[in-house]
């Protein structure tokens, strides 16, 4: 078996511009996506608001906020590697570069659709790029060992990137996953979103540590916290996480304090968030910009030329889904077998 | 049950006796040398050779890396098989006891059995679950349960339920190279174990090379032409015994072994039931909302005027599994419970 060709930045490499505009590339491209997403799926659910209606009927968890997460530890990956990502999956699936058509037209539960309009938003499942999802918290964390597994049984340096939310860290599924990946020194980067509400509950309320990473030492696994979702910082901690995974030394856990810039889901008014006034400035996206303007690497020449790109790819994506054809209701039982 | 042995005779050429948890064992050994994905991970599955015998000396022969012991972290580990057969590979896992499906659950019913689905058909998850059932030496309520109702509900894993060593053989070859999750459920009674009471067609002559035994066919191991007996697993062996005592009382029983749920042989049943007009339906797992309705439904969604008696069920009545002797065997389904069902039904 061959190893895989790496063409994006390995551990210890230095942050340069190019990569720190690509981690904005792929920030813009992530929240235009989730506000297309938005605007497509409040357009039809009136009047008031019924979650069943519309173009985009079900539940709606958009990850608004957490971008930096995604695109600083999918910058080490190439699509040869896996991704298993929670029920709020559209910025990891980005950046891991699922492709944006087939995405799109299995939010709108199109045929051409990753999953054939079958799995709908929580359960993205794309081969091309070895990305799951699941809508089960922490239970998209054992897959992920086992595609590790196998990565490993081909004699590859292949690895498996284990998404999971706050509130996830608090289940069996995530503990019993930390311990077999340990033991057996599985080539996995497990990824914590700490985006302080596990709905509706606070982290406060939910967990007996102040940092997940804590939790590292329980298994005997490198662990650290990035602080201000600061994505330049993800990329490091992600980079030292993936080049020892690569190397055949085992598991690392990272756990980003991000943030939730919109509802759990969309329809949620989140009358139990007293943070709401300062979400707003929180934005990483225009913290981020304001960095790398400062830095020279942006310019608003760049910034309205990415925003564009990007907003032409998301539109193109977004009617690439409404022209496809529906599923036929007579073939609703199809693929519960191979 | 009795503890008799079966007599030794020599077997014929190109077979040889095996008790069905060896013929399981021989299946898996001859899979993982043909084909290099398989490998076979559960709890005291390596030197110990899995509780029931499942793995006996399949780690000697193909070493830890393919034979593992795992931590007691089922969620951990049948993911982790879900996982491989995403990629390609055809892992085994081992629940130890179905009974412990729910500290996993959430991997078998919402991963394993629906990413074909959810992927429209893009992604298979060629893997076995197995898993021991049943009772009848008192391992009570959290050791002794069938639950194959229960997995067979779930749509997207197909589960075999084996009774004896060629099938126990066939149907492990056959589950290993489906593309699909397969749940192969063997009842503790079955598998020939020198600790426990078994019935003597526990051990039998079993081929030497490998076949299959296609999922989803009901096979008649008794024919007969007055009342159809639809079982499955150990309680074949205990309708054979009912009807070879009842064929002396003048009433000529028909058993049809199931062998799987999912799919399961609709054709057969009805086939049997269209010759006989009479119906009893022999399950181990309890009775409300599962197989025995099922199969059941299956003849009078399709006809029922071909009943020309009432339908009989000899299952668990709905109790969880006693724990002393007396107690278990009044929920078991033992002889004297289908004999008289049997009764009942050949006089209305």
């Amino acid at each position: 078996m061959t190893t895989t060709a790496h063409d994006k930045p390995r551990a210890g490499a230095q942050l340069d511009n190019a990569t720190r505009l690509e981690l904005y590339r792929t920030m813009v491209l992530a929240r235009t996506f989730e506000e297309a997403i938005l605007r497509e799926y409040h357009a039809d659910k009136g009047p008031g608001f019924d979650i069943g209606k519309g173009l985009v009927p079900g539940e709606m968890h958009l990850a608004a906020g957490q971008e930096p997460v995604a695109a600083g530890v999918c910058a080490h990956l190439t699509t040869d590697d896996a991704v298993t990502a929670t029920h709020r999956p559209h910025h990891f699936a980005i950046a891991h570069g699922v492709d944006l058509n087939k995405m799109a037209a299995e939010i709108f539960g199109r045929e051409t659709g990753l999953g054939r309009g079958r799995g709908g938003h929580m359960h993205l499942f794309d081969p091309a790029t070895h990305f799951s999802c699941s809508g089960i918290i922490a239970e998209g964390y054992p897959p992920a060992l086992g595609q590790a597994y196998a990565f490993r049984s081909k004699g590859t340096d292949r690895v498996a990137v284990a998404v999971t939310g706050e509130g996830a860290a608090n289940q069996g599924g995530f503990h019993e996953s930390l311990n077999l990946a340990a033991l057996w020194k599985l080539p996995v980067v497990f990824v914590v979103e700490d985006n302080e509400w596990a709905i509706s509950v606070p982290r406060a309320a939910s967990t007996a540590v102040p940092s997940n990473a804590a939790r590292g030492a329980a298994y005997d696994m490198p662990a650290e916290r990035v602080e201000d979702n600061a994505v330049e910082a993800v990329f490091e901690a992600a980079g030292r996480a993936v080049a020892r995974a690569r190397a055949g030394d085992g598991p690392s856990l990272i756990e980003v304090h991000t943030l939730r810039l919109w509802g759990h889901f969309e329809g949620d008014a989140q009358g139990y968030r007293p943070d709401l006034k300062d979400v707003p400035g929180r934005d990483p996206i225009p913290t981020y910009e304001r960095t790398l303007r400062d830095a020279g690497v942006l310019d608003d020449a760049v910034i309205s030329q990415t925003k564009q790109q990007a907003q032409a790819r998301v539109e193109e994506s977004i009617a690439y889904a409404k022209q496809s054809p529906l599923p036929d209701p007579t073939d609703a039982t199809s693929y519960v077998f191979a | 049950m009795t503890i008799t042995e079966s007599p030794v005779v020599p077997a014929p050429r190109g077979s040889h006796r095996l008790t069905t948890a060896k013929a399981m064992v021989e299946a898996i050994e001859l899979e993982m040398e043909r084909d290099p994905s398989v490998f076979y991970l559960g709890e005291d599955v390596g030197p110990y050779g899995g509780i029931f015998s499942s793995t006996t000396g399949l780690q000697d022969k193909f070493g830890t890396s393919r034979v593992i012991d795992t931590p007691i972290s089922e969620t951990a580990f049948i993911g982790l098989a879900i996982g491989a057969a995403v990629e390609g590979m055809r892992p085994i896992a081992e629940l130890m006891f179905a009974d412990f499906m729910g500290v996993c659950l959430d991997q078998i019913y919402n991963h394993m059995a629906k990413i074909h689905f959810e992927s429209g058909g893009n992604v298979t998850v060629p893997m076995v679950l197995t898993t021991a059932v049943g009772g009848g030496y008192s391992d009570a309520a959290q050791h002794s349960q069938c639950l194959w109702g229960t997995f067979a509900h779930l749509p997207g894993m197909k589960v075999v339920v084996p009774s004896n060593p060629y099938d126990a053989k066939g149907l492990m070859i056959s589950a290993i190279r489906d593309d699909n999750p397969v749940v192969y459920m063997f009842h503790k009674g079955v598998m020939g174990l020198p600790w426990m009471a078994k019935n003597p067609r526990a051990t039998a002559d079993v081929p030497d090379a490998p076949y299959t035994v296609p999922i989803g066919q009901a096979n008649v191991v008794r024919a007969g032409t007055e009342v159809t007996v639809v079982t499955l697993s150990l309680s074949v062996h205990h309708a054979l015994d009912a009807a070879e005592s009842l064929a002396g009382q003048g009433i000529d029983v028909e058993v049809l072994d199931l062998r799987s749920l999912v799919p399961l042989d609709r054709d057969a049943i009805l086939e049997s039931v269209a010759k006989t007009g009479r119906l009893v339906i022999v399950d181990e797992d309890y009775q409300s909302f599962g197989l025995s309705g099922e199969v059941a439904a299956t003849v009078t969604d399709v006809d029922p005027a071909m009943l020309r008696a009432p339908v009989a069920r000899v299952a668990n009545p709905d109790v969880p599994v006693p724990y002393a002797h007396g107690l278990e065997y009044a929920v078991l389904p033992r002889q004297d419970r289908i004999e008289a069902a049997i009764h009942r039904v050949a006089r209305a």
